[in-house]
């Protein structure tokens, strides 16, 4: 009897069952049930360089079996392959401006939240808008206003969770200025400090219209000259005067250059050519892994803040649809929270993501505490020593003074127009 | 019957530049210039016949602005460019006197080429920029005590940079000219009492015509069409027309920059046709 059933277990099945065992444990620990390694699906992501990582894909890949061919664009290139070119990609990975900008035109789906396993964790911003239950939103396209519509055909954007999601939040972070504190030599607190004459041929803005008009604002406003409406719909009249008062700047000789992309910013702020600029959170994390002094500079007029997240294409059914949705579940679940978190963005079910860090780095990221020890860039590369406090603070401290959000207005060709005029001029 | 068979084989052998140049030159010209009326919304383009893109052109004091800007270069570029190139091929067809030395130097000329544009053009940013070797050099010989400002991302590196590209456009076909020279019409002309200066004016240059004008077509064609070379080395504080096209591109406008690049191949093609004016290039090849 031993001896018999002994045979019949050949090599093979042996070494089958055990990859099986193997492959199922380590499903178990990280909460995905699904393996797709025997469909070899492959998803196309799409996206902004932010969140385009080669660890995510071979992450994915590792955890999941889905193979991620992730594709980095300029914000405007992914608006525009979204809109127009509908089978191009798989999942978007794109901000809630650009959402507002081509959900209408009907190249993704909407998401059913019962099917995210961590919805209830997302944080309010992506639902109600509210970070804690007393905080003001913000101006600008507020992520929860284009969150949800109404029903899984939806096309009208619904200002109260539907369970139908126009796109499942990642990440979001709270911008300001980049500066050289050691070419400056003094505080600097307030948005208006970016047309300081004391930094003529010294500073930089950034060449992505719908982005760069926001600074543009929060820069006006902070020197008294324009009260907005609001900032993120502004009428004909305030978008000549924003960019009227920016033109006789550049005339004036107050910029160095601008720049469309990071790298642009990083080289501009590393060597010097520009002491005080609009800057994105990574560019800040290069300069001082290359050890130069920057710092990402909380200012009294609160940030400008931006929310990405991932959509799914009209297109996906069956196999793949599922596969998406085990994708965009296993983002929320916290690996890679905790990896973007690393370079200084917040993950929207940011509780998922602390399980992945260290205490330490939970508590510089996030918490806003001194590091205790070196703390490292998502590669790895050592960024700060112990002693180090994240410029700004904590979560709560830097997401809860957001002044506006990346927005698109309804003068938006207008003000495209005058944005290319002001760059010409 | 004779002579139309002849033209008949000679259209037949012309057939294949026909067709080449038909799909990629005027099929996509036809192209341009049919969408430059059509309508756009933010993320579509539709057929129509509007005049909306012209206007709009036309009526915008920044185009006038950033066209003449566009001109500008291109004058400025060409003459450098002509003194640097005429010089140049000048030193090497005439005082080097050996062909294999003559060889030698021509390939020297052509060493910046082995790598791409894109890179040597970026090359010059740290060498320029505020703490780059440049302003560190002048002010450790003491030239200056403050960095100089207007080296990098002005419109003194952008023409340098052009400079730097294009020079070699210029330096090959004078040098081609120069070469085919009957050396014993300089002979004649010195022993006519003619000094260096008369040779140079008055034999030299109208001998050059056709090469100074190959050489002037490329420098002012790669001049008036570029937009990455004005975006780099002036941070994007300078526009010319290109990069008012790759503007329009970039937020899907493509009715507008049709219409904008319809506008700058009128120019192009009207500046080299008065070039040409000037010299039969085909006579004297």
């Amino acid at each position: 009897m031993k001896a018999n059933s002994k045979s019949k277990i050949s090599r093979r099945s042996l070494l089958k069952s055990g990859v099986a065992a193997t492959t199922a444990a380590a499903a178990g620990t990280l909460g995905a049930p699904m393996i797709w390694a025997q469909s070899n699906i492959v998803l196309r992501q799409s996206g902004t360089g932010v969140s385009a990582f080669n660890e995510i894909a071979a992450k994915a890949k590792e955890d999941l079996g889905i193979t991620m061919e992730m594709t980095a664009l300029d914000s405007d290139s992914v608006a525009q392959k979204v809109a127009t070119q509908p089978k191009s990609f798989d999942i978007a990975d794109i901000e809630y401006w650009m959402c507002k900008k081509v959900w209408p035109i009907g190249n993704m789906q909407a998401m059913d939240t019962s099917k995210i396993k961590n919805y209830d964790k997302i944080v309010g911003i992506f639902k109600d808008g509210k970070l804690t239950p007393t905080s003001t939103i913000a101006q600008g396209t507020a992520p929860h206003t284009v969150s949800f519509v109404d029903g899984a055909n939806g096309k009208s954007f619904s200002s109260e969770e539907t369970g139908w999601m126009t796109m499942i939040p990642t990440i979001y972070n709270a911008d300001t200025l980049g500066i050289r504190p050691d070419l400056i030599n003094r505080p600097i607190n307030t948005w208006a400090e970016l047309l300081n004459p004391e930094f003529k041929g010294k500073a930089s803005i950034l060449d992505i219209s719908s982005i760069g008009i926001m600074d543009m604002a929060m820069v006006c406003e902070a020197m008294g000259e324009i009260q907005y409406g609001d900032k993120g719909n502004m009428t004909k009249e305030e978008i000549d005067k924003t960019i009227g008062i920016f033109t006789e700047a550049k005339k004036a000789g107050q910029f160095r250059a601008f720049w469309k992309t990071f790298d642009e910013s990083v080289n501009l702020m590393a060597s010097g050519e520009v002491v005080i600029q609009s800057m994105w959170s990574p560019a800040i994390t290069a300069v001082r892994s290359k050890g130069i002094p920057c710092v990402y500079q909380p200012l009294k007029e609160g940030y400008r803040s931006w929310g990405g997240g991932l959509g799914i294409a009209a297109h996906l059914s069956g196999k793949e649809l599922d596969a998406a949705y085990e994708y965009i579940n296993w983002y929320l679940s916290g690996w890679v929270g905790g990896f973007l978190m690393r370079q200084g963005y917040y993950s929207a079910a940011v509780e998922t993501s602390k399980e992945y860090m260290s205490a330490d780095e939970w508590g510089y990221w996030f918490e806003g505490k001194a590091a205790k020890g070196d703390i490292v860039n998502p590669q790895g590369v050592k960024m700060e020593s112990a002693g180090a406090v994240r410029d700004g603070g904590s979560f709560y401290d830097r997401m809860g003074s957001v002044a506006c959000w990346n927005a698109v207005m309804e003068e938006n060709q207008y003000m495209v127009r005058k944005w290319n005029e002001f760059i010409a001029s | 019957m004779a002579v139309l068979q002849r033209n008949i084989s000679s259209l037949l052998l012309a057939s294949p530049v026909i067709l080449v140049l038909s799909a990629f030159i005027i099929v996509p010209i036809i192209l341009i210039t049919a969408v430059s009326f059509w309508g756009a919304t933010e993320f579509s383009i539709y057929p129509a016949f509007l005049f909306d893109n012209y206007e709009f052109l036309f009526t915008s004091e920044v185009t006038y602005r950033v066209f003449f800007r566009t001109l500008y270069f291109a004058f400025l570029v060409w003459l450098i460019t002509l003194v640097i190139g005429f010089t140049v091929a000048y030193y090497l067809a005439f005082f080097v006197h050996s062909l294999t030395w003559q060889i030698i130097c021509f390939l020297l000329c052509t060493i910046p080429f082995w790598t791409s544009n894109i890179i040597r053009m970026i090359s010059w940013i740290p060498f320029l920029g505020r703490n780059g070797l440049a302003n560190q050099s002048l002010i450790e010989m003491g030239i200056v005590n403050e960095p100089v400002e207007w080296l990098l991302y002005s419109e003194f590196s952008v023409c340098l940079a052009f400079v730097h590209l294009y020079t070699l456009f210029m330096v090959v076909p004078i040098f081609n000219t120069m070469m085919r020279i009957d050396k014993s019409l300089i002979e004649a002309a010195r022993d006519a009492g003619a000094s260096s200066t008369q040779i140079l004016v008055n034999v030299i240059i109208p001998l050059c015509k056709p090469g100074i004008m190959i050489g002037s077509i490329f420098v002012v064609a790669l001049v008036m069409g570029d937009f990455i070379t004005v975006r780099f080395m002036s941070g994007s504080q300078i526009a010319n027309m290109g990069r008012l096209i790759s503007n329009d591109i970039s937020l899907l406008q493509y009715p507008s920059a049709c219409a904008t690049a319809v506008v700058l191949l009128a120019t192009v093609v009207i500046m080299i046709s008065i070039m040409l004016r000037f010299v039969d290039i085909r006579k004297e090849l």
